[in-house]
């Protein structure tokens, strides 16, 4: 039998209502938003301003994350709380290349980025070489966050590390990170962090067209993402990674070796997580050491957790759903937005085990039923 | 204060340098006060004194000491019918303060007190100079305390590192190797150097005395960061102990157990408040009085927590990680409701400020000393509850084996919750333990999670023992580490070395025997 191109199989594990409701996606975030944005006058009712479109952009960044993390704890049943670890790698990574765009616009003048020539270094240390590369740095995106994701998760797995010990672990790690940044010595800008970026491949950054490229290209990502993920869990693979999840032991009798599986996973959504960085960092124009916080790893769980573990797009759903009321909240009740997050932390896990997206399913079919 | 001077100046001083006191120049003051310090006269003291305290008068070309309208004539100590009318203040000024005070140390060394002769050699060891010797010796022959002896023998030593004479200097080196004062060491390492030391037998015994001072520097500096490092252990044992329950009773990390840290610090907090309000004259005890309140306080908290969120999520260990995050997050901003989001001021009770000297250079705090006692009353309690109590044979049961447990009739949700409220509680003591020696605010409580999880790992679960030596092991390493490599090195080393110690005994240290299948 031959077996069907790989390219078909890959596209085909999209379904029509997938590809659909992504046409549908993609005319929003590709066309319209962009068009409100560029070409009716700010006064217009219908203009999409600058703020709207920097915050869904970031947004879509984290829906990157989330679908990411989704792949890991709801398909694999790994618990990651450090995933924002990776996010900043890639973040720092890319951010370094955007330091170096400064060029001598900084407020010293000089060719190094303005936090060296305040701690006086003469010149730049020998991991930033080949930073003023766009090429370099994509590649140091790519490979550094991987590379960290693959020894850890090789360690980790091959000892069968899991449940709440591999949560605890990673929590651990991304604390010693965000502990390594914040020294100024590590050279990465310490408390401060990469901030000030002026331009991508020559072109300004804050203009309002380099921010709609932003824009599209992180929706872009995400689509692309959503498509990944749907053919990796559709796929043979993801069906061994979901038997991992529900019964390891068996999975490894019946004569799998689990620790690729989830090494594999694992790497890639440590990747992902990266790549998303790289698209965060100049719509916000800042990275710092505090993304590496255990905090707001933590808060990539409950992105998933609120969507729905397991489907492809509840952790996109989840993703807009926390942050669109996290800035609504810390701007209207400041004092609040702590309890809230805590109460839907509480919630979702006591409640909504399956996430927004499972209570829809589960009503649809009640009403299927009836 | 008059009996003080008065008494005292009865023999009689040599009047011409008593007079010379209250010459114009600062030269012959000083000539003055340092031939008067020679005669290690009780009654040169008083006189030093009196200028030191300002009250040192001239009349007519005697001098005076005038206290409450009374005269004493300050070289002959006679006492004088009336107050002259013409009394003029001797003034000083700071030159010659420092000298005052150098040469009234010197004659305080004569003292019949102990301490006081210790203190004044103490203080003269800082400062000796050339001039101090010949008193430092006659010092050191008429004293006879081994205590003070040492001290001067360091001062005297000290003092004559500059004599003329390369014999003295010999003596001097020599006797500067029983010091433990880093000041000791630069100056004997000047001494190696043929610039400034002519002499090579003197370089020689510098060179040998340098490497004594070292070692025992390097001995008191090892004991130092044992103990730093007990005293974080102690604390991670705490933190860690209440966790080694929950966890290994319910399989799920409490994430709020920092936060219950917290409760028992404010708890703590509160109690100091209510005592400086209600009993001001039993502040000191209100330490002693925090710890069943905060055991408390934590340990409701705990239970509450068990019966609304925990106990639904039995088996579900990741979402239960979640759901107590969430519980922190609530518990943290509670906190800055109620108590504001600054640090609020905990303050050490009297009786545990200050510290002692367990050797040369090595200060113990004693709240330190406090706490690491306190940390072992804790363990030997929490010993004695799960080993010899039916609530304690109740909870090692169903961390063995809860469904065994429960077929024999151990109530395990009633279990659940006290094991839970008892993990809390001790949590709570953690924090009073705590807002001794740091800061008390909402965000205390997040640093404690991976650390104290740490020692659980590291000690293997259901096991006191473990926890005991996970808990001084890795305080200890981090304090070592930390002296060579800085604290963030340390703490990435640490998990380094966790990640790796997992691969080779994923039970921990001390593992629970028997046979455990996952899944």
């Amino acid at each position: 039998m031959i077996r069907t191109p790989f390219i078909v199989r890959f596209f085909s594990a999209t379904s029509r209502r997938g590809w659909i409701g992504l046409g549908f996606f993609s005319l929003i975030t590709l066309v319209l938003m962009p068009l409100l944005h560029l070409a009716l006058p700010e006064g217009s009712t219908f203009h999409v301003s600058g703020y709207v479109i920097t915050l869904i952009g970031k947004i879509l960044c984290y829906a990157i994350v989330a679908v990411a993390m989704d792949l890991i704890w709801g398909y694999a049943g790994i618990l990651s709380l450090g995933h924002g670890v990776f996010f900043a790698l890639g973040g720092y990574a890319f951010g370094m290349y955007l330091m170096r765009q400064i060029g001598r616009d900084g407020s010293y003048k000089s060719d190094l980025p303005d936090f060296m020539v305040f701690l006086d270094w003469k010149e730049l240390p020998w991991y930033w070489a080949g930073s003023d590369s766009m090429f370099w740095s994509i590649v140091l995106v790519l490979v550094v966050p991987a590379l960290l994701a693959f020894i850890f998760g090789f360690f980790a797995f091959r000892s069968r590390i899991k449940g709440v010990y591999f949560s605890i672990i990673t929590q651990a790690m991304t604390y010693a990170f965000m502990l390594l940044f914040f020294r100024n010595e590590t050279g990465f800008g310490g408390n401060n962090g990469f901030t000030d970026f002026k331009r991508i491949l020559g072109y300004g950054i804050t203009t309002p067209e380099m921010r709609v490229t932003l824009f599209a290209l992180s929706a872009l990502t995400l689509m692309a993402v959503l498509v990944l993920g749907r053919y990796l869990v559709t796929s043979k693979f993801g069906r061994v990674l979901t038997a991992i999840r529900d019964a390891e032991t068996r999975v490894m009798f019946i004569g799998y070796n689990p620790l690729w599986y989830k090494l594999f996973i694992w790497t890639l959504s440590a990747m992902l997580c990266a790549i998303a960085g790289v698209l965060y960092v100049p719509q916000v124009g800042i990275i710092n050491p505090s993304e590496m916080s255990p905090a707001n790893s933590i808060e990539i769980a409950i992105w998933v957790a609120v969507g729905g573990r397991g489907t492809l797009i509840g952790p996109v759903l989840g993703a807009f759903i926390v942050n669109l009321a996290k800035s609504y909240f810390t701007v209207a009740f400041p004092e609040y937005w702590l309890f809230f997050l805590g109460a839907l932390f509480i919630g979702v896990t006591l409640w909504l085990p399956r996430g927004v997206v499972g209570l829809w399913r589960t009503m649809t079919e009640k009403r299927i039923a009836r | 204060m008059i009996l003080m001077y008065a008494g005292v100046i009865n023999a009689a001083l040599d009047a011409s340098v008593v007079s010379r006191l209250a010459a114009e120049e600062s030269e012959d003051k000083i000539t003055a006060i340092k031939q008067l310090g020679q005669t290690a006269d009780p009654a040169a003291l008083a006189v030093l004194k009196a200028l030191n305290d300002d009250v040192l008068y001239v009349a007519g070309g005697r001098v005076l000491v005038i206290i409450d309208d009374k005269a004493t004539d300050a070289a002959t100590g006679a006492v004088l019918a009336a107050v002259p009318d013409d009394a003029e203040g001797i003034s000083i000024n700071n030159r010659i303060r420092a000298t005052l005070a150098n040469v009234i140390a010197g004659l305080r060394l004569f003292d019949a007190d102990r301490t006081v002769r210790l203190a004044a050699a103490v203080e003269l060891q800082g400062n000796a100079d050339p001039d101090a010797a010949p008193l430092l010796s006659r010092a050191l022959e008429k004293e006879s305390d081994p205590g003070v002896k040492a001290v001067l023998s360091l001062a005297y030593a000290q003092a004559t590192l500059g004599a003329n004479d390369p014999a003295v200097r010999l003596a001097a080196v020599k006797m500067l190797a029983e010091s433990s004062d880093p000041r000791h060491r630069s100056l004997l390492l000047s001494l190696t150097d043929a610039a400034n030391e002519p002499d090579g037998k003197v370089r020689a015994q510098a060179e040998l005395s340098l490497r004594a001072i070292n070692s025992r520097l390097q001995l008191s500096n090892m004991v130092g960061q044992v103990f730093t490092g007990l005293s974080l252990g102690s604390i991670l044992l705490l933190a860690a102990l209440g966790l080694a329950i929950t966890y290994g009773v319910m399989g799920v990390i409490n994430m709020a157990h920092g936060e219950l840290l917290m409760v028992g610090a404010y708890a703590t907090y509160g109690m100091q408040s209510i005592f400086r309000s209600k009993f001001p004259e039993l502040i000191d005890w209100y330490v002693v009085a925090a710890i069943p309140v905060a055991f408390c306080a934590a340990a409701l908290v705990g239970m509450i927590m068990e019966r609304t969120v925990i106990r639904w999520l039995y088996g579900r260990v990741l979402e239960t990680l979640l759901a107590t995050w969430g519980l922190s997050l609530i518990l943290i901003q509670a906190a800055r409701v109620l108590f504001g989001a600054q640090n609020v001021e905990v303050s050490n009770p009297t009786w545990m400020s200050g510290g002692f000297e367990l050797m040369a250079n090595v200060q113990l705090p004693l709240n330190r000393v406090v706490i690491i006692g306190f940390s072992f009353f804790v363990l030997a309690l929490v010993w004695v509850l799960m080993n010899k109590t039916r609530l304690g044979m109740f909870v090692r049961a169903v961390t063995q084996n809860r469904t065994m447990a429960g077929c024999v009739g151990v109530p395990t949700t009633r279990i659940d919750t006290l094991a839970f409220g008892l993990g809390a509680g001790i949590a709570g003591l953690g924090g009073v333990a705590l807002s001794q020696i740091s800061n008390v605010g909402p965000d205390m409580g997040q640093g404690y999670i991976v650390d104290s999880f740490m020692v659980v790992v590291l000690g293997g679960v259901g096991q006191l023992a473990g926890a005991v030596w996970a808990a001084l092991g890795l305080g200890i390493a981090i304090k070592f580490i930390e002296g060579w490599a800085g604290a963030v090195i340390a703490k990435i080393l640490v998990l380094v070395f966790i990640i790796i110690f997992i691969q080779k005994r994923p039970q921990g240290l001390f593992a629970l025997k028997g046979r455990f299948v996952d899944n």
